[in-house]
């Protein structure tokens, strides 16, 4: 696709995206439309480690959930405002990236995505118990919502209503897309990229694994930790199941779905299996199941995904 | 003449098993000097100790009077020594640009916080990379390629984009590992002319190859390994005419052809 092209497709799907609040007013579907914006926001910053950079975290849910709670009590307990709340979620996510990144990036492929699964679990655990400061498995209860952003003269943007919310993570999502684009954009993605390539010759042409490893992970966890505080306003209510490392497995099939190493792939993936099983009206307990087909389906035909068909498709008509 | 690079009594062993045995080398500034033997005998080992990929049982390595023996790829590159690998190591889903674009990382400075806000230094790396990597292109000659995929290019070219990527690193010091390996008789001249030309701009090189003909025509010295160990060195007809050369490597064949 040439970039002209690509330039007024995305105007016109965020045309689209700006008008549906005003058509669909089924507060179901609007909730539903919400909720796949913050699983989008999750998946794309998976998509930079695990897509651009070739690790296979699988930490996700817990890098959700830790920019979820350090928000959520920070809100709670100290009265923060919401957006400060939201760069501290972020920055804590990211810390935590750092932390575990610097012990599990020692390892490689599959025992990276172990270890960074048990630390997933771990976590999971640790909030579960710590009932003093979590409050355990009942769960947090009436996070403050998002806060109203005071404007000189006019008054305020309040977010009470459901399109104003939806505007809300309409931007964080754009704002996600901007930061990654510029990222992988520059040189700090090339390399990102280079990692994925070929580690060895990447180390052999000076460019530092780890460090760039690790920058692509704290990157990644940050953005995640966002979605995470975002989750926790919107909902008000955050429990140790949204910490879970199955949360990270669901970022991932969204994203085999969409297209892994895609800039719009993880988009698309999180919106057709977020909304399609309601839409369709399947009961929850099949869900599974049928990602479960789905996917293997996927994996042998379209192994890159609904964007990396696309790209190929495109690729032959050129050739 | 000064040494660009020392070895000290290099040794590795791989379990019981010595890969390298005490070598002593040293490197002049400016030379090609070829390092053959059969296979087994420790080539490509020493180019990973040298590069940090592997680190010595014993022994050290000094580039410039600098001891580098522990340090890691990066930072061996950063200092000047550049590499190719045996096989050819590229990143096959990216465009030859693409790949001598990112080789230059290693020299610019900018960062994450860079990009997001787009500074002055991003663009500039920026700049600077693409200046390089088509000077690099027009260097290993394949302009025309530019656009390409590297999986997408034959096996010469790729050999070229290979050698071009080490030189966008900006090495003082050259490690080709069979940079003429599956090559036809008419790529190896021209291969050989593009080594040539590197040489020229003062880059020194150390080379590993197979193909005599090769080796006799380029180098000012040879240096031949049997074992681990080093068993002959100095200009390529004293070496081949070395009897325990022509025992280990070259074979009774070889004297009389």
């Amino acid at each position: 696709m040439n970039p002209t092209v690509r330039k007024w497709l995305f105007l016109a799907v965020l045309v689209v995206a700006v008008i549906i609040p005003q058509l669909i007013t089924n507060k179901y579907y609007m909730n539903i439309l919400i909720m796949s914006g913050i699983w989008a926001i999750v998946t794309l910053a998976l998509n930079l480690i695990l897509g651009y950079t070739g690790q296979a975290q699988l930490a996700h849910g817990a890098f959700f959930g830790i920019g979820a709670y350090a928000a959520a009590l920070t809100m709670l307990k100290l009265n923060l405002n919401f957006w400060l709340a939201l760069p501290f979620g972020a920055a804590v996510a990211g810390f935590f990236g750092l932390i575990i990144g610097l012990p599990a990036l020692r390892t490689k492929g599959s025992y990276f995505a172990i270890g960074t699964m048990c630390f997933n679990i771990i976590v999971t655990l640790i909030i579960d118990r710590w009932e003093g400061l979590t409050n355990g498995s009942r769960g947090l209860m009436g996070i403050p919502g998002f806060a109203p952003i005071p404007l000189p003269w006019v008054g305020e943007i309040t977010f009470k209503t459901q399109a104003a919310q939806f505007y809300l993570v309409l931007f964080f999502l754009l704002l996600t897309i901007f930061i990654l684009r510029r990222t992988i954009q520059s040189l700090v993605g090339r390399s990102f990229r280079a990692i994925r390539g070929n580690e060895e010759l990447a180390e052999a042409l000076g460019i530092p694994s780890t460090k760039t490893k690790l920058l692509s992970l704290i990157i990644s966890c940050a953005l995640a930790g966002m979605g995470g505080v975002l989750y926790a306003s919107y909902i008000g209510f955050l429990s140790p199941d949204q910490t879970d490392f199955r949360l990270g497995f669901n970022f991932l099939i969204y994203i085999l779905i969409g297209g892994i190493g895609t800039m719009i792939g993880p988009i698309i993936g999180t919106l057709l299996i977020v909304t399609l099983p309601d839409a369709l009206q399947v009961a929850a307990d099949y869900r599974m199941f049928i990602y479960g087909i789905i996917l293997v389906f996927m994996i042998i035909y379209m192994p890159r995904g609904i964007m990396g068909a696309l790209q190929d498709l495109s690729n032959r008509k050129r050739s | 003449m000064e040494a660009i690079m020392t070895l000290q009594e290099l040794t590795r062993f791989f379990g019981g098993l010595s890969a390298v045995n005490k070598l002593n080398l040293k490197v002049q500034s400016g030379e090609i000097l070829s390092l053959i033997g059969p296979n087994g005998a420790g080539k490509t080992t020493v180019f990973n100790l040298i590069t940090g990929t592997l680190i010595p049982t014993q022994g050290k390595v000094f580039f410039q009077d600098q001891d580098i023996t522990r340090l890691r790829p990066y930072e061996t590159t950063a200092l000047g020594v550049a590499r190719t690998f045996q096989t050819t190591s590229l990143f096959y889903d990216d465009t030859v640009l693409d790949n001598l674009m990112v080789s230059y990382r290693c020299r610019t400075r900018m960062g994450f916080w860079d990009a997001l806000i787009q500074t002055h230094r991003c663009r500039e790396d920026e700049r600077r990379c693409r200046q390089k990597a088509e000077a690099i292109l027009e260097l290993i000659g394949l302009q025309e390629r530019a656009s390409k995929l590297a999986n997408n290019i034959p096996h010469e070219s790729q050999k070229r984009l290979a050698v071009g990527m080490a030189l966008v690193t900006e090495p003082k010091l050259l490690l080709l590992d069979e940079p003429m390996g599956g090559l036809s008789e008419e790529e190896n001249s021209s291969m050989m002319t593009l080594i040539q030309k590197v040489r020229k701009q003062g880059i020194t090189i150390l080379l590993i190859e197979h193909k005599m003909k090769v080796v006799m025509n380029i180098s000012d010295r040879v240096v031949v390994l049997n074992y681990g160990q080093k068993i002959a060195e100095g200009p390529p007809m004293e070496v081949s005419s070395n009897q325990a050369v022509i025992e280990a490597y070259l074979g009774e064949g070889y004297a009389e052809a």
